[in-house]
């Protein structure tokens, strides 16, 4: 368990990339949730020499709690450049919680084909899932108040760092 | 203070009910235009449904007749995965004589959820909205010759898609202006949007001066009112004025303001031509133009439901 001013995002990238590394199948491919996730397939993908430009996805239009939440501004295209029929995926994101974002991305995902498989990778897990979701990657786990909240940053550089607020 | 609200809005001034462009701020005509984009890749998918208005009920209420207005209501409502019921009014109790807060009572005990409403009277979206259950929303497709707002929404999608930014931009209406809806949608939006030269294109009997109070510059020229614009906005000539005496002849109509290639080419040149249909071929736009290369009419077809999508969406959202 981690503690909450020990959370190194580029330190916790590193563990990724040999995450999903080992995940990753033969001509699978990647598809990071919006925006953390994005950043962080963007990365993946030069770090692991793949070709073409990973996939990423929104989970605004299947989200369960539009009736409360309403439709929220800039919500954000996805954007898959490849086919998802068949095709193996890895799912990546920055903070796996509730599980409730990962269930409304497969959604989408679906919306464009019966994947192979999807796998899960997180920078971070903690904890109180609402959902039976799992990460098949996940290098740190914290626990926090359900008042607090935890998003990767990503500064003018591209260096990575956790905002907890 | 008592202070009169837009009934559109909620008290956090989100927007619960479209009922005109009038009175709305300009980041909200934004919001709905991002908003659309969204929806136009939705529209691009294999499987083009999203599940936003699940379980609803939204009711088609065409007091005027419209089947293309009506379908991509239509279209755009089963997109979001929502019921769609379409009321044939002509044969239904207003028929028999039942008031329109009558209708509305009736088919709110149907549990409807939202109504989308063209009524030949200004004002009936507005009225029904006044009347409705809270958590009820109310989409005006056009009543009478005050609001369009759909449709003004869609071409300013259309515009932004072409043109980018608003306050570079002269754009041109032309035809019957009086008694458009459309137009009068147009107009707002593109001020609210910031555009800075919006002329209105057309005879005197149908374009009259008092538009000026609108902040459009009035001209009864064709060429004077094209040249260099970056949009012209072509509306359709309907027959009911000719007959009554306010134009000579469809063909006259179509010498002094029908847009033909030789006075798009006083226009910018890569002005677009706009047009909210259905067209006329021959009596306000010329054939070669409408399927020239400038002509982004169709476009505009698409693009409306996308806006359709959006408009449904934000306003389920949003609570009263």
């Amino acid at each position: 368990m981690s503690r909450v001013d020990s959370l190194d995002a580029e330190a916790l990238y590193i563990e990724l990339l040999a995450g999903v590394r080992r995940l990753l199948k033969p001509d699978g491919r990647l598809v990071g949730i919006w925006s953390g996730g994005a950043w962080l397939v963007e990365r993946l993908q030069k770090d692991l020499g793949l070709d073409g430009a990973p996939g990423v996805i929104s989970s605004a239009l299947h989200r369960d709690d539009f009736s409360q939440r309403g439709l929220s501004a800039g919500a954000d295209h996805t954007k898959l450049p490849f086919e998802i029929e068949g095709r193996h995926i890895v799912l990546v994101d920055d903070v796996l919680y509730t599980g409730r974002t990962i269930r409304a991305a497969v959604n989408e995902l679906y919306d464009f084909g019966r994947p192979a498989s999807v796998a899960l990778a997180v920078l971070v897990d903690r904890g109180g899932r609402e959902l039976p979701v799992a990460a098949q990657c996940a290098p740190a786990t914290i626990e926090l108040l359900a008042t607090q909240r935890l998003s990767l940053a990503r500064d003018d550089v591209g260096k990575f760092s956790f905002e907890i607020r | 203070m008592f202070v009169r609200r837009n009934p559109q809005l909620n008290k956090n001034d989100e927007l619960i009910h479209l009922l005109s462009i009038e009175g709305l701020p300009q980041s909200i005509l934004t919001h709905i235009l991002d908003t659309a984009g969204t929806f136009l890749s939705v529209n691009e998918r294999d499987v083009k449904k999203v599940p936003l208005l699940r379980g609803k009920s939204v009711f088609n209420l065409f007091f005027e007749n419209s089947t293309r207005t009506r379908t991509t209501f239509e279209i755009a409502a089963k997109r979001l995965s929502a019921d769609v019921i379409n009321l044939d009014i002509a044969r239904s109790s207003t028929a028999k004589g039942e008031s329109l807060l009558d209708t509305i009572a009736n088919l709110s005990a149907m549990h409807a959820d939202m109504f989308v409403v063209r009524h030949g009277e200004s004002g009936a979206p507005y009225l029904i909205a006044q009347h409705c259950a809270p958590h009820v929303h109310v989409v005006n497709a056009g009543d009478g010759r005050h609001s369009h707002p759909t449709q003004g929404l869609l071409d300013m999608y259309t515009i932004r898609h072409y043109k980018k930014d608003f306050t570079k931009l002269t754009v041109a209406i032309v035809g019957d202006i009086v008694h458009s809806r459309v137009a009068r949608s147009d107009i707002h939006a593109l001020t609210t949007l910031g555009a800075p030269e919006i002329r209105a294109v057309g005879p005197k009997t149908l374009v009259s001066g008092d538009l000026k109070e609108m902040g459009v510059r009035v001209c009864h020229d064709m060429a004077e009112g094209v040249k260099g614009a970056d949009v012209i906005i072509m509306l359709r000539l309907q027959n009911e004025r000719m007959g009554g005496a306010m134009l000579p002849s469809a063909g006259e109509y179509f010498k002094t303001f029908g847009l033909d290639a030789e006075k798009l080419a006083l226009a910018a040149p890569d002005a677009i031509v706009m047009h909210p249909g259905p067209i006329n071929r021959g009596v306000e736009i010329d054939s070669s133009v409408v399927d020239g290369t400038q002509s982004v009419i169709l476009p505009q077809v698409t693009f409306g439901i996308a806006v359709r999508m959006a408009v449904m969406s934000i306003i389920a959202g949003n609570s009263a």
